[in-house]
């Protein structure tokens, strides 16, 4: 499994949507029905799942999917 | 001119089953639902007992997503929220939807979620928490959660008023009800506390029955050999509505509430005084809210803890209340099955009690093998007995010195 592919698999499980509606632009507010607790209670998730610290400001800029795989890219997180 | 007020839908979930049904097969039968605690590891607990709801599937209410965010006492409401409105047949239309309103009462609200949050603070930190531990924990949740799946957009709230805080619910709701406030409201109570704390609380105190090798027989309200009362888990709540309101609507009444009454002992955190003076007022001004005399009343759920205090005191409360009419009086304790459901307890014993008036099946007291010196009242031992009743009460007391008392009725037009 890629690193994409964990994202959208955790991001599925918690916001409880599509594979389909996952497209990298999606916005998690606008798109995918979020609220700003979903997303807190989301990226947590990220958090333990990849073992990285969000901090509040980091956390303000991660608006879409394409934002949570480049920011853990630029952490150099890998999965397999 | 007070307005009528009916119950037209009945859901709960309870150590006995996970349904109204189910729960009342139970009581019929004399089940105890009382066993080992599951929950959580209590081999260093002095109480290892307690009434767990059993094969519950919350899965049939909510969806995964709220399944991971909601207490266990929120996933109790609405399971039984959802089973009372099925059974009332109520959609809340928009045009009633702002004269629809939710009243469950809890005791101690989220405190699972409160418990495993504070793990996860000592070890992990702050950043750590979930944003939803707050709307978890509140207690007030229940009743929000409630409104926001049925578009109730009237009054919430949430009484906390210990173990009675589902009778208070239920009278409150009536309350609004009957001075035109609202035309439908969703009230009861719900608690999930069989947790470390609320168990090592409650253990502190002295107040948990230690019968851990009979967990069966733990419950036992008005026997000599009790010694203190099972705590349990649960929810209850009851669709109230206005009577002409139910009626046009074609609803199926279950019952009707007559009145309500509430009062305060005054006296102590935890301990009702001597011939429980607070109950006295309390069940008298309940009979006066209804309009009717104490010989008008058939049968007594009574609150029944399985305490020694408790239980002596109420029947010393009951006997000033019913004076001479004592001794025809039907009373019995349904916590001797279900145990003490905290908060919930007023809600789950309005419907057993509700039930009652509408089969003419009275729920036994089980367990009470010898009566405690003086307590000469008919409580129903050992097994349900048939008799055609008319008017109940059901009362419930808490710590704090809160007493409060409902009486239903079965409906007549």
């Amino acid at each position: 499994m890629t690193l994409e592919e964990k994202v959208l698999e955790i991001i599925v499980e918690q916001l409880e949507v599509t594979k389909e509606e996952c497209v990298p632009e999606a916005f998690f507010i606008d798109d995918l029905g979020a609220d700003s607790l979903d997303l807190a209670e989301l990226l947590l998730e990220m958090e333990d799942t990849f073992d990285v610290e969000i901090s509040t400001e980091e956390l303000k800029k991660i608006r879409k999917i394409q934002d949570v795989i480049d920011f853990l890219k630029a952490r150099n997180v890998t999965w397999d | 001119m007070k307005r009528r007020v009916v119950i037209t839908g009945m859901g709960a979930v309870t150590p006995l089953g996970n349904s109204v049904a189910e729960t009342w097969a139970g009581i019929c039968a004399g089940r105890s639902g009382i066993g080992p605690i599951t929950k959580f590891d209590a081999s260093d607990f002095e109480t290892r007992i307690a009434g767990e709801l059993q094969n519950f599937d919350p899965i049939a209410y909510v969806g995964k997503k709220e399944l991971r965010r909601l207490d266990p006492f929120i996933l109790y409401c609405l399971a039984s929220a959802e089973m009372a409105a099925a059974d009332a047949e109520l959609t809340l239309k928009d045009s009633q939807a702002h004269r629809a309103g939710v009243v469950i009462g809890s005791a101690i609200g989220g405190l699972t979620t409160l418990e495993k949050q504070k793990e996860i603070l000592l070890r992990s930190g702050p950043r750590k928490i979930s944003p939803f531990t707050v709307p978890s924990v509140l207690s007030n949740l229940g009743a929000g959660n409630v409104s926001i799946r049925f578009g109730a957009r009237g009054p919430i709230g949430c009484p906390v008023t210990a173990c009675a805080s589902g009778t208070t619910a239920l009278g409150d709701a009536f309350r609004l009800i009957a001075s035109g406030y609202a035309d439908v409201v969703f009230a009861g109570g719900a608690d999930a506390a069989i947790t470390p704390m609320a168990v090592a609380g409650f253990t502190a105190m002295g107040a948990l029955s230690r019968r851990n090798d009979e967990p069966r027989k733990a419950s036992r309200p008005f026997d000599l050999d009790r010694d203190g009362f099972v705590i349990g888990e649960g929810c209850g709540i009851l669709i109230l509505e206005e009577l002409d309101g139910a009626r046009a609507r074609g609803a199926r009444i279950h019952g009707e509430i007559l009145g309500y009454g509430t009062t305060g002992d005054a006296f102590h955190l935890a301990v009702p005084p001597p011939g429980h003076e607070g109950a006295v007022r309390c069940m008298q001004a309940a009979l006066q809210d209804a309009g009717i005399g104490p010989s008008d009343v058939d049968y007594v759920n009574a609150h029944g803890t399985s305490t020694p205090l408790n239980d002596r005191y109420e029947v010393e409360a009951i006997k000033t209340v019913f004076g001479t009419s004592a001794g025809r009086l039907l009373v019995s304790s349904t916590k001797s099955m279900t145990g003490h459901l905290l908060g919930a307890t007023g809600g789950v014993e309005a419907i057993l009690t509700a039930k009652a008036l509408e089969s003419g099946i009275i729920p036994p007291t089980i367990n009470l093998e010898t009566p405690d010196s003086g307590f000469d009242l008919d409580f129903v031992p050992l097994s349900a007995r048939k008799s055609d009743i008319r008017i109940a009460m059901s009362n419930t007391f808490g710590f704090g010195g809160v007493n409060a008392t409902i009486i239903l009725a079965k409906y007549f037009e």
